[in-house]
């Protein structure tokens, strides 16, 4: 049964890609004591085994989805997670400032011109669903966790990954950004067979890159 | 593209590609050149103009985005209350150097105040921290502010 379950896992990564938008946690966040792997050389071809939810796992802790889930009120951006230039914060509404919401400058495209990236209701993620710091299990916890994740059951949140075209846009970066590192194909597959196989929460301890 | 749209009230057309940047089409064939261009990049807040209420990046906002909008520049800020006590109040306390920065400046007070009217020293950081002035005038600005909302609340602007 193990090997069988190797061995889909395993497919479900291969020849994938996929990014995470960036948000940066504030000095004394957890985020700031979390690994910074470098995403331009990870490798996206070896295929990764183990517990169902570190494919996920993997997706989410990508800079194109992490940028905008940080665990503190300033997004992050770019590859190497920096943070958001111009003191952008996080806002009673998770749009940003008066004068200085996500619109002022986010359209709902990127814009290749002023290197701009943009996609429909561009904004971050509600504080609770701060990810920057957790381990895998605190992360699955957190995911699953309705008092956090807008009242989402899981069902929901397969929805969300599917159609939402916030994480769409997450495998459509625009230049200089790179893209999570499985294809969404694969991440929604993987995500889907995390719910089918009870969706439970890693051991404590393990977070995967 | 034909783009229907409102700058200060009055209505315009303009056919111009759909990823021309509003500053373009404000600066260049409306000639309304209060709005400055800085960056290019949506990193200075010199070009910030309202659409929609919304405090924008004209250099950033592609004029396909404006159809049916209502636009307003610095121009026009002075057509409310708002925008009226901001510009008195960047007069009264002399805020300007060079000048370049400050349309932007006034237009993002103005946001923040149609928000906020009693913002405090944190709110006004963060609600202009994206607009920047290579003069320092920071200090006044942050004055200017403080002056415009307390008279936007004692009704005396």
């Amino acid at each position: 049964m193990k090997t069988v379950f190797r061995v889909v896992s395993a497919s479900l990564v291969l020849g994938g890609g996929f990014t995470v938008l960036s948000c940066v946690a504030e000095s004394g966040d957890p985020g700031d004591d979390a690994p910074s792997p470098n995403w331009t050389s990870v490798d996206r071809d070896t295929p990764q085994v183990g517990d169902p939810f570190a494919t996920v796992a993997r997706v989410l802790r990508h800079p194109r989805c992490l940028n905008c889930h940080p665990s503190g009120d300033v997004p992050k951006v770019g590859d190497d997670r920096r943070l958001h230039a111009m003191g952008v914060r996080r806002g009673d509404h998770n749009f940003g400032m008066p004068a200085m919401h996500c619109n002022a400058c986010h359209r709902s495209a990127n814009q290749e011109a002023a290197q701009v990236p943009g996609a429909p209701h561009w904004q971050l993620a509600p504080r609770s669903m701060g990810w920057e710091g957790l381990d895998d299990h605190d992360l699955a916890e957190t995911l699953k966790d309705r008092s956090k994740n807008g009242d989402r059951s899981l069902e929901d949140l397969l929805h969300h990954v599917s159609e939402d075209p916030l994480v769409l846009w997450g495998w459509d970066p625009g230049v200089g950004r790179s893209p999570p590192p499985i294809s969404h194909a694969q991440f929604v597959k993987a995500f889907r067979h995390w719910i089918d196989s009870g969706a439970a929460s890693p051991a404590p301890g393990t977070t995967s890159y | 593209m034909k783009i229907d749209f409102t700058v200060n009230g009055k209505p315009h057309t303009v056919d111009v590609a759909p990823d021309t940047p509003l500053l373009w089409v404000l600066r260049e064939h409306l000639e309304l050149t209060g709005t400055k261009f800085g960056c290019g990049r949506a990193l200075c807040g010199a070009c910030t103009v309202h659409v929609d209420g919304q405090a924008v990046r004209s250099c950033a906002y592609p004029i396909e985005y404006a159809q049916a909008s209502q636009v307003q520049t610095i121009e026009g800020l002075e057509s409310d209350r708002i925008g009226e006590a901001v510009v008195n109040a960047w007069i009264d306390l002399d805020v300007v150097q060079c000048g370049w920065c400050q349309p932007g400046q006034c237009m993002s007070a103005a946001a923040l105040l149609k928000a906020n009217q009693s913002p405090d020293r944190e709110a006004v950081d963060a609600s202009m921290s994206g607009n920047l002035c290579r003069c320092g005038t920071y200090s006044r600005i942050r004055q200017a502010v403080d002056l415009a909302a307390k008279n936007l609340r004692e009704g005396a602007e």
